[in-house]
């Protein structure tokens, strides 16, 4: 991400610092993480300690300071979902990425999470791919819903 | 400004308006422990073991006296039963993170607190944020943070900021009350090994 398109963003919130988890978090839903680059020139631009921006960055899970894949999968791993078969889609996930929850596969595709609830126990086990629900999933669909994404 | 009288340990205090319980009882020279409070910063609250126990309108309650303002009529124990087992309490729990701080080690004898209470979970540094807060409202050179949340909190040096202020100051060192503070330094002076502070420890 460049420095224009992080002062275009800054600019936007008319550089407050009042708004600096706004701007975080503009940038953490456009980049999927925060390079310490744009965290430096956020402080320069709004005034704010970077140890200021570095707690906020580090507090709420919303942000990344390490790269982050293209899609987000999360996993619901709650009762509901837990005791439908959630563990088995999980495995079917980390077997088809080669990755673990917390974990950003080399080509940057996926980034794999597991969530406690996503409030639709009802469709569990669920998964979201994107902000995107997939409910009932079985390892075959959970296969097939992932392969839709490139 | 309006003089607020209380009672503190059974003796009377003027105090101003705005004054915490603290500031009133080291006027009239009686010792409250603390850990995380420091004149010259803005109150913070973190370690709690400033609790006392204060009396209004027949009703008891503990509270943090480096905050908790002065009010008239207050009836205020800086040590009674329970005030010290909370203290003993904290004390045991603050041990389990820096076992071998010296602060943390007198006061444990003094109110009988038992260092091997807790397991062992050695991160050193107490969350007192000293040396943050000093770092930034009396330098204002905000060269070290906190980060992270809950039990994962710690704090972090910016080595840009590091590398180019704390050789020549250094002023939080002995404001901390475990040794977190001078390996957090220590080693971002290695991971910066090209800077001049190299030779200055
Ligand atoms: S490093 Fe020391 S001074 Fe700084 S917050 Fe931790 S215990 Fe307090
Ligand atoms: S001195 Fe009051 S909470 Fe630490």
């Amino acid at each position: 991400m460049d420095n224009a398109t992080i002062d275009q963003i800054i600019d936007k919130h008319h550089g407050e610092a009042s708004s600096l988890i706004q701007i975080l978090l503009e940038i953490q839903g456009q980049n999927h993480w925060l390079p310490k680059e744009a965290l430096e020139r956020i402080s320069e631009r709004l005034e704010v300690p970077f140890t200021r921006i570095q707690h906020i960055a580090t507090f709420y899970k919303a942000f990344s300071l390490v790269p982050k894949g293209r899609h987000e999968v999360h996993i619901c791993m709650g009762t509901a979902c837990h005791v439908r078969g959630a563990q088995r889609v999980l495995e079917t996930v980390e077997d088809l990425t080669g990755i673990k929850p917390g974990e950003t596969d080399l080509d940057l595709k996926y980034s794999l999470e597991i969530v406690n609830c996503l409030g639709c126990c009802a469709l569990g086990p669920v998964m979201e791919i994107d902000g995107t629900v997939h409910g009932n999933m079985t390892p075959a669909t959970t296969r097939d819903a992932l392969k839709k994404y490139e | 400004m309006d003089e607020i009288l209380l009672t503190i340990d059974g003796k009377e205090v003027a105090a101003n308006e705005g004054m915490t319980i603290l500031e009133a009882a080291q006027k009239i020279g009686i010792y409250i422990p603390t850990l995380c409070h420091h004149e010259l910063l803005e109150p913070y609250g973190a370690c709690r073991l400033c609790m006392v126990e204060i009396e209004n309108r027949g009703r008891i309650q503990y509270v943090a006296s480096c905050l908790y303002p002065v009010e008239n009529n207050l009836v205020v124990r800086t040590r009674s039963e329970k005030v010290d087992k909370i203290r003993k309490m904290i004390l045991e729990l603050l041990l389990a993170h820096a076992p071998d701080s010296r602060d943390l080690k007198e006061l444990a004898e003094e109110y009988g607190a038992d260092r091997n209470r807790f397991d062992r979970e050695a991160s050193f540094c107490v969350h007192c944020g000293l040396c943050v807060r000093y770092c930034a409202e009396v330098k204002q050179k905000f060269a070290v943070g906190f980060v992270d949340r809950g039990t994962r909190r710690e704090i972090s040096f910016v080595p840009k900021i590091a590398a180019e202020e704390c050789w020549k100051c250094k002023e939080c060192f002995p404001l901390c009350p475990t040794e977190a503070l001078q390996a957090a330094y220590v080693y971002v002076q290695d991971i910066t090994a090209k800077s001049p502070f190299k030779l200055v420890l």
